[in-house]
């Protein structure tokens, strides 16, 4: 059966009638924003996530692509921004297959809000929608209910009145790439200072006609960590155990097949992660 | 049973016959005299000396109220600049609260100043604190206290309070909104919790590394160290961070900058 699987909805509502809290999901308090200019679409995201006032993740992404020359920002439950701008990534992907034309950003954006819209709601993503399409440069933004605007410069998510009071004071029309980048950046960090919801670093989109589209991952970095003061290494031997056992591999040859890959760590290593030293 | 829409369409909570029967159409105002200003603040004692320490920003919600409001106060000072003060207090929780407290704290000690001639000992303002608390029962202060100083004999002494005025003299106490994740970098760093010395057995044998008073300038490492780590992790902490270390010299105050976002 295709979409949302409802088989606990009645077993939940009755244990949340009886007191039982609904399970937290993390949210991108956030600040994402847009803006267009002469020959296309800047839009931009913090990169903080949330979970109540714990910061989930400090370096996350929110900018989602949707085709190559449309992509959209996410603000809201960041599993529903993210399943969303899939499965419209997806039957946009199918739809120009089939009508063999590049697919447009009204498109997509309507295809967006039947689909919230279908939920009421409940579906808790709050989008920016933006790119180029044969039509020209289209710039929107999505409401978890199903309503849309469309305009030359948006913001969103809980930081969208700090990034508002850049767009209001300082945009202007006829701006150009590099004007716009600006504006977009300055407004996430207007966000990023002044909503405790937003936080860490800028990403920048920028999608222009007959120009690929460049992800700007980490266009800005103005809140690196400290060195920390002291070293907090263990010497070894610090924790207690109470029983070790080595199991060798040939051990584990009797219970399964194990493969070695070649000494090239490249072939044997998935995407690093970020640590704190 | 009464049905999930009909219910739902006069904007009441879903009901089902086992659940509580709710008192229908029945609307209550209230008001709420408390709000929460986040934020976290730090204890840390020595053998001759206690540091007490904050961060600057006050917030209500998703906004920053203020980027440099401090937390922590000299308490039984001569004048408006503290000096003379030979105890600390800092507060965390709602803000008004902690200013009213601490006033009141500052004129007593000062009122018993003035009767008996000689500075109230650490321990009584401990004790008196705890009694302004505790008035307060039903009404409480919102906040979470610690009181820091030196005894009788010279070696740093920490308070640390709930807010209605159970007390407990302790080596360190963080407490606010980060306290959580403060508090078990404390135990592990000052008190060395966890902590066995390598080879010195095996098991249940293993031997405790011991907890010592640590040196000034460790601690003031730590205590930077523990606000740079919660200002990465909490939403509440940021902006700045307010240092007060008190030894038989006096009161040191230091204020360094925290991250922003």
């Amino acid at each position: 059966m295709p979409g949302f699987d409802f088989s606990n909805y009645n077993r939940n509502a009755a244990l949340h009638a009886r007191g039982v809290p609904l399970p937290k999901a993390t949210s991108t308090g956030t600040t994402i924003v847009g803006c267009v200019y002469d020959k296309g679409v800047v839009i931009a995201a913090d990169t903080r996530a949330t979970s109540g006032p714990i910061v989930a993740d400090k370096n996350c992404e929110k900018l989602h692509y949707i085709a190559p020359k449309i992509w959209c920002a996410g603000a809201g439950t960041a599993a529903d921004t993210e399943f969303t701008t899939a499965l419209i990534s997806s039957n946009v992907e199918l739809h120009s297959l089939s009508t063999g034309r590049d697919p447009r950003v009204i498109t997509c954006m309507t295809m967006l809000k039947q689909h919230l819209f279908r939920y009421q709601g409940h579906i808790g993503a709050y989008l920016v929608v933006a790119g180029v399409d044969p039509t020209g440069t289209g710039l929107y933004t999505v409401h978890a209910h199903g309503s849309t605007d469309k305009l030359p410069y948006v913001t969103m998510g809980s930081g969208s009145l700090a990034a508002m009071s850049v767009f209001e004071s300082t945009w202007k029309p006829d701006l150009d790439r590099q004007g716009a980048i600006d504006i977009c950046a300055e407004a996430i960090k207007a966000g990023i200072f002044n909503d405790l919801g937003s936080g860490s670093n800028v990403d920048v989109c920028v999608i222009e006609k007959d120009q690929p589209t460049q992800l700007l991952r980490n266009y800005m970095k103005p809140n690196e960590r400290p060195q920390k003061e002291r070293n907090y290494r263990f010497a070894r031997g610090t924790t207690a155990w109470l029983d070790q056992r080595v199991i060798s591999k040939e051990d584990m040859k009797k219970y399964v097949t194990i493969e070695t890959l070649s000494g090239n760590d490249d072939l044997a290593t998935g995407d690093s992660m970020e640590v704190d030293t | 049973m009464t049905s999930l829409m009909g219910n739902q369409s006069r904007g009441e909570t879903i009901g089902y016959s086992f659940s509580e029967p709710t008192s229908a159409n029945v609307k209550q105002h209230s008001f709420y005299p408390y709000t929460d200003n986040g934020g976290s603040t730090l204890g840390i004692t020595g053998s001759d000396f206690a540091i007490l320490a904050g961060d600057t920003r006050s917030t209500s919600g998703y906004n920053i109220n203020s980027r440099m409001v401090p937390k922590v106060f000299r308490i039984g000072g001569d004048d408006e600049t503290g000096e003379g003060a030979q105890v600390l207090l800092s507060v965390v929780g709602f803000a008004a609260d902690g200013n009213a407290l601490k006033e009141k704290l500052d004129t007593m000690v000062k009122m018993y100043k003035y009767k008996h001639g000689k500075p109230m000992s650490v321990s009584a303002c401990a004790q008196r604190l705890s009694t302004i608390l505790y008035e307060k029962r039903f009404f409480p202060y919102y906040v979470h206290a610690i009181l820091a100083g030196l005894d009788e004999e010279g070696v740093g002494a920490l308070y640390s309070y709930d807010p209605v005025g159970s007390y407990e003299r302790e080596q360190c106490r963080a407490a606010g909104a980060a306290s959580s994740l403060i508090m078990p970098f404390l135990d592990n760093q000052v008190n060395f919790k966890n902590q066995y010395i390598p080879g010195s057995g095996a098991g249940h044998a293993l031997e405790a590394v011991k907890a010592e008073p640590l040196p000034k300038d460790t601690v003031k490492q730590l205590v930077r160290d523990a606000f740079t780590s919660a200002v990465e992790r909490h939403i509440e902490v940021g902006d700045g961070l307010q240092m007060m270390i008190i030894t038989k010299e006096g009161i040191e105050e230091v204020f360094i900058p925290l991250k922003q976002d």
